[in-house]
């Protein structure tokens, strides 16, 4: 995902080598075919041609047990004008973006600033961060359905004693099952995107903020004027594989609400998941599924035109 | 500790209260990212019935182990445990194998297709699994490989994205040891073997953490390849008994701890590789 082409010139050409014969560039070319071999039959087959297949499912009605019918772009048609669900699960899907993703990077930016004023103990708040990250998000969002648990979890407890008389019935609640699903990916992600921007902030060479300083520059000035500007590759990197991530948003949801109540937390993974392997619509899944790759892909080009712009501001 | 310069203008009581406030705000995010987890252990320990106490309580009395004997005799834990790390080692092997070989000849090897198939592989990092999802459920379906290892096991063993890591990597090594092991005679498989992949070994266990970490915690694929108990892994199986056993939140939570112990462990003894894997390259086990 990282940083591609760019270094594509960097590949230098051999230095020494003996005159060019015919048969040690043929012998070069059969040693390479052979050691991509294993990794080419495998990504040839379950990536190469499964776009190639997904692509043609999506343009039938197919049930996985009658033979597929091919229906054009039906599928497309219905679900972008017809499919009332799906217009659902799209503002669902950008609900969930759109207030979890600022909300982390917030967070974290804040968390990672805290860390990285010289406290101790570094290695063992990472690690109390990390927790989250490295645990399943099945186990994470089991955990969390217990912690909501609107009888016996302690939340609402915690809530209550503090004043909150009638504290929402999170996953029940068709008000508070997003929000409720968010804090718990808001959470979970927290520890990986404030490792980002702790790499971040140190990369950010100390010589500025000790010119700044000389100069008078007040904290709060230097924090605005150089880790800032400074920090925004490492923000917009963060922003744009956070949405990548949240627009596949589907374990959580499973496990927390299984959608629901009433469709409310719906998202488009969860969406292709039920429709595919659950009612078998293969076709129509499919269509949602190159959909979701639709602003995946606006998503990745935003983050190439971004990096290509910010490269003069590489240390 | 990077940017601890202070201004030599700033009050000293002015660095303190920041300082002190980094340590409050980090002390109770980190207590936030704990309490669910000491909740979860709270109520594993649980004698099952206490799970269900108003109001919760935290400190397990008596302690229990009886939901922990629950997961492993009333559901078969001990063949989820075993099927999770069996499919997670063999994919780890499998893709750091199979990108590592690739890596090589992308980054040292000259060959006809080159340029255009390394493209290839670099346009397919951008689509989502969920595209391909469907398609290779329909062709486990076709092989009968439903419910089997391998349908676990070798559609997510040959990765784009590990080849293209690698391959970023072994252009940072100098060619200089190579060509001296080349003009000696060596073979290329030797040369890969003997020089490149001892001194890709950072790179090597990095990718190799974040694979172990991505199987154990994945769940789409393997729920859909795993609707039968044979093979299933621990994800699907915790899935599988919140709609069994929904109420019985000592056997959930006791699962739960036990499906995170060899996750937590692999962690704390690889901590350095998931910090440089992360801060390097954004890579993640989603």
């Amino acid at each position: 995902m990282a940083h591609p082409i760019a270094t594509e010139s960097a590949a230098p050409r051999p230095v020494v080598r003996p005159k060019p014969r015919l048969n040690l560039r043929s012998r070069e070319a059969i040693a390479a075919y052979l050691f991509l071999l294993p990794n080419i039959i495998g990504f040839l087959i379950f990536t190469v041609l499964a776009v190639v297949a997904s692509a043609a499912i999506s343009l039938t009605n197919w049930d996985l047990l009658s033979a597929a019918q091919f229906v054009g772009l039906e599928n497309y048609r219905y679900l972008l004008f017809d499919d009332p669900l799906f217009r659902t699960v799209m503002w669902n899907t950008f609900y969930f973006t759109v207030v979890g993703v600022p909300a982390s990077i917030v967070l974290a930016l804040g968390l990672a600033l805290a860390l990285n004023t010289g406290i101790r103990g570094l290695p063992w708040f990472r690690a109390a961060y990390f927790l989250p990250v490295i645990t399943a998000t099945v186990v994470v969002a089991l955990i969390w359905r217990w912690f909501y648990n609107p009888d016996f979890g302690v939340l609402n407890y915690v809530l209550f004693q503090l004043g909150v008389d009638t504290p929402p019935n999170w996953l029940a609640s068709q008000t508070w099952a997003m929000p409720a699903v968010i804090i718990v990916a808001v959470w979970k992600q927290l520890g990986y995107n404030m490792v980002i921007f702790l790499a971040g902030l140190q990369a950010i060479p100390q010589t500025l903020y000790e010119a700044a300083a000389i100069d008078g520059a007040s904290r709060w000035q230097r924090f605005i004027h150089i880790t800032l500007p400074l920090l925004t590759p490492t923000t917009f990197f963060i922003l744009v594989i956070s949405v990548i991530g949240s627009l596949q948003t589907f374990d959580a949801v499973l496990i927390l609400t299984d959608g629901g109540p009433a469709n409310a937390t719906r998202t488009i993974v969860y969406h292709i998941w039920q429709q595919a392997f659950v009612f078998l619509e293969m076709g129509y899944a499919a269509a949602v599924s190159w959909i979701l790759f639709f602003f995946i892909f606006l998503f990745t080009l935003l983050q190439w035109w971004l990096q290509k712009r910010w490269v003069h501001y590489e240390a | 500790m990077a940017m601890t310069v202070e201004s030599r203008s700033e009050p000293r009581g002015q660095r303190l209260v920041i300082r002190g406030l980094s340590y409050a705000l980090l002390l109770a995010g980190a207590f936030i990212m704990i309490v669910p987890f000491v909740w979860m252990a709270s109520t594993a320990f649980k004698v099952p019935g206490d799970a269900f106490s108003y109001p919760p309580t935290w400190i397990p009395r008596p302690p229990s182990l009886d939901s922990f004997r629950d997961v492993f005799t009333q559901i078969e834990f001990g063949r989820y445990i075993f099927n999770s790390l069996f499919v997670a080692i063999c994919v780890t092997a499998g893709e750091v194998l199979t990108s590592a070989l690739a890596a090589y000849a992308f980054a040292r090897l000259r060959f006809p297709g080159r340029e255009p198939l390394f493209l290839l592989y670099l346009a397919t990092l951008m689509i989502p699994g969920q595209v391909t999802l469907i398609p290779n459920f329909v062709l486990m379906r076709y092989f009968d490989w439903i419910n089997t290892y391998q349908g676990l096991i070798i559609p997510t063993a040959f990765t784009a994205l590990g080849t293209f890591l690698l391959r970023q990597y072994f252009l940072t090594i100098p060619r200089e040891l190579e060509e001296a092991a080349r003009i000696d005679g060596a073979s290329y498989f030797k040369v890969w073997w003997q020089i490149i992949m001892p001194l890709a070994t950072p790179a090597l266990a990095t990718l190799a953490v974040f694979s172990f970490m991505g199987s154990w915690n994945s769940f789409l694929w393997s729920s859909v390849m795993s609707s039968g108990d044979t093979v299933r892994t621990l994800t699907v199986a915790l899935r599988a008994l919140v709609t069994e056993y929904g109420t019985e939140w000592g056997l959930l939570m006791a699962g739960s701890l036990v499906a995170t112990i060899p996750m937590l462990i692999v962690f704390l003894a690889a901590q350095k590789y998931f910090v440089r894997g992360i801060a390097t390259t954004g890579m993640t086990g989603r």
